[in-house]
């Protein structure tokens, strides 16, 4: 009796493998079908809302991360509509036709905004730099600001005149983790320390006043708050010249891979950039925000 | 005259059990195989059918990301390593000092007592990244001259003081187990109180409790991980760091593996290690 049910379980389990390949091999039924509608009705825009396929019908949903820092927002409210990457977004979400009510924000923490599977925003705007290797995991829109990394240190700290690179070398430097800050220190800087690295820019500032770190590497808007806000004698030791031209190193929206969103978006940044808004906002929210350059 | 049903080991078995023995046996390995390939064929036939799977593989699995990472995650390794070889005998140490206190009888020791019993409660309740924060952010902004800043310095010592106190226990446990006729026989043949501890007591309970040490010693393997979050990179951080370069998530599973053939060893010398002490234990048991 008790053999004969041994001898089932294989039968069951190739049983269970069958009904799971069934299952899996349907071709074609899952093919949505926007491309069609909005070609039968040509005079129809295929970047207005009701056309869209959002995630939520309607809506506009943009995630960033928390808390979410000055000058990009403010009071780590993104739906305030303060700070710089706030207001690029309601701008583009305007442009796009969507109303301020229209707009939500989700929390994305950084390390989920690029997790496979379904996104749960339709883009993240959360000063992520476009590369060519996350271009392959995800689609970016195009660049909405070109970012230079900056050196904030204490105005006691051994670096606080470095003018030169080679100064810098010889220095403990610190990044936040995922940055292009810290692979700016590896691939340019090559200080003979290896740097710290930190969660976050509380962190990394802590870091900083106990003396752990002599300077923390972060892009230049960033810089400026820190200086202004977090410390309460630090000083921007110096920015890097960026690349210039294509290569410059620029953030981008993040999109689900192939989002057809992404062409709406860069449409709406491309209008905004020819109207002069996205100037506009840039010297409203990171006005006053410049350091004097270092010299390789 | 029926034969008596022997033990394994024992020299003489009926003929006729000993075919049924051995026939059950083949029959058994045959089902477990056939089970065993079952298996393995429906779970692989599952994973590689889910729509899912190539994406899943390319970003978990991907050989190019792999030996991209593997070098800077394995150097990375080696500060997990030395700092899991400074903290365990530290640990030790410490722990065996506050549970001997613990055990203490002496009205005198109250003091002390009280103290150990406090360290371990609060020890045990704080998370260990809450105790590496507070210590390494939080030592050096006292600012006093004398205690180095080195955020190496206080994670390895935050991670000391919270396994201390698990530890803590695990030998007071082992020293409660042996039984109080061998500390009775001991005092009656003349040993004080301390050299009873140090001769019978001591050695007994710790042989006792290496199986649960080794539990707790593995564990910290993993938790050296949480000294990055004041700045030294470690293999767990070394993979985040090259995950958000490239978006992919193959090097965690980099790092996972690394820890893994770290305490794949550990874990089977604990199993032997119980096994050996069970069958001491049960030696010359059945009478």
């Amino acid at each position: 009796m008790r053999r004969s049910l041994l001898s089932a379980v294989p039968l069951v389990a190739l049983l269970l493998a069958a009904c799971g390949s069934s299952a899996t091999s349907d071709p074609g039924s899952s093919s949505p079908a926007p491309a069609s509608s909005a070609a039968s009705s040509p005079s129809a825009d295929p970047c207005a809302p009701a056309s869209l396929a959002t995630v939520t019908a309607g809506k506009l949903t943009i995630g960033t991360d928390k808390p979410a820092y000055p000058p990009y927002f403010v009071d780590d409210t993104p739906s305030n509509g303060k700070g710089f990457e706030s207001a690029v977004a309601y701008a583009v979400a305007k442009q796009l036709g969507y109303t301020n009510d229209a707009v939500t924000w989700t929390v994305v923490p950084f390390n989920n905004s690029y997790a496979p599977g379904k996104k749960s925003f339709d883009f993240d705007i959360n000063q992520i730099s476009i590369t060519p290797e996350r271009a392959k995991v995800v689609t970016f829109s195009d660049g909405y600001y070109t970012v230079n990394q900056a050196v904030v240190s204490l105005t006691t700290s051994k670096i606080a005149g470095a003018k030169t690179l080679a100064e810098l070398q010889a220095a403990k430097l610190g990044a936040q983790v995922g940055t292009t800050s810290l692979k700016y220190i590896q691939d340019d800087i090559k200080p003979a320390a290896q740097p710290s690295v930190f969660n976050d820019s509380a962190a990394a500032t802590a870091a900083l006043k106990n003396g752990q770190i002599d300077g923390l590497v972060v892009d230049l808007p960033t810089a400026y708050y820190i200086t202004a806000a977090e410390l309460d004698n630090g000083k921007i030791v110096g920015q890097f010249p960026g690349v210039a031209g294509p290569d410059a190193e620029q953030f981008g929206m993040l999109f689900q891979k192939d989002n057809p969103l992404a062409t709406c978006v860069n449409q709406a940044l491309a209008s905004l950039q020819a109207s002069g808004d996205l100037q506009k906002i840039q010297d409203q929210w990171l006005a006053g925000v410049d350091a004097p350059y270092f010299a390789s | 005259m029926t034969p008596v049903t022997p033990d394994v080991g024992s020299p003489y078995v009926d003929p006729v059990r000993r075919d049924l023995m051995h026939r059950k046996a083949r029959r058994d390995v045959l089902v477990a195989s056939a089970s065993l390939v079952a298996f393995v064929v429906v779970a692989v036939v599952f994973v590689s059918t889910a729509p899912g799977w190539p994406t899943v593989q390319e970003l978990f699995f991907s050989g190019e990301s792999f030996s991209a990472s593997i070098g800077e995650v394995l150097s990375a390794f080696w500060l997990n390593v030395r700092i899991f070889l400074i903290a365990e005998p530290a640990i030790l140490v410490l722990a065996l000092a506050i549970a001997l206190v613990r055990g203490t009888s002496a009205p005198v020791m109250f003091p002390l007592r009280v103290i150990a019993a406090i360290y371990t409660d609060i020890f045990r309740g704080i998370p260990t990244i809450l105790l590496v924060l507070l210590l390494g952010f939080g030592v050096p902004a006292l600012n006093s001259d004398g205690i180095t800043n080195e955020p190496l310095v206080w994670g390895t010592v935050a991670l000391v003081l919270s396994y201390s106190a698990y530890v803590a226990e695990v030998f007071r446990a082992g020293i409660e187990s042996v039984h109080p006729s061998q500390r009775s026989a001991a005092r009656s043949l003349g040993l004080s109180a301390s050299q009873t501890s140090r001769y019978v007591v001591l050695p007994q309970a710790i042989r006792r409790v290496v199986p649960p040490l080794l539990n707790d010693f593995i564990s910290l393997q993993k938790d050296t991980a949480l000294v990055s979050v004041i700045g030294p990179i470690e293999a767990l951080r070394q993979a985040q760091i090259d995950s958000s370069f490239t978006f992919n998530f193959t090097p965690y599973v980099c790092a996972a593996l690394l820890f893994i053939a770290l305490t794949v060893p550990m874990t089977r010398f604990a199993d032997w290690l119980n096994a050996r002490a069970a069958k001491q234990r049960n030696a010359g048991g059945s009478a």
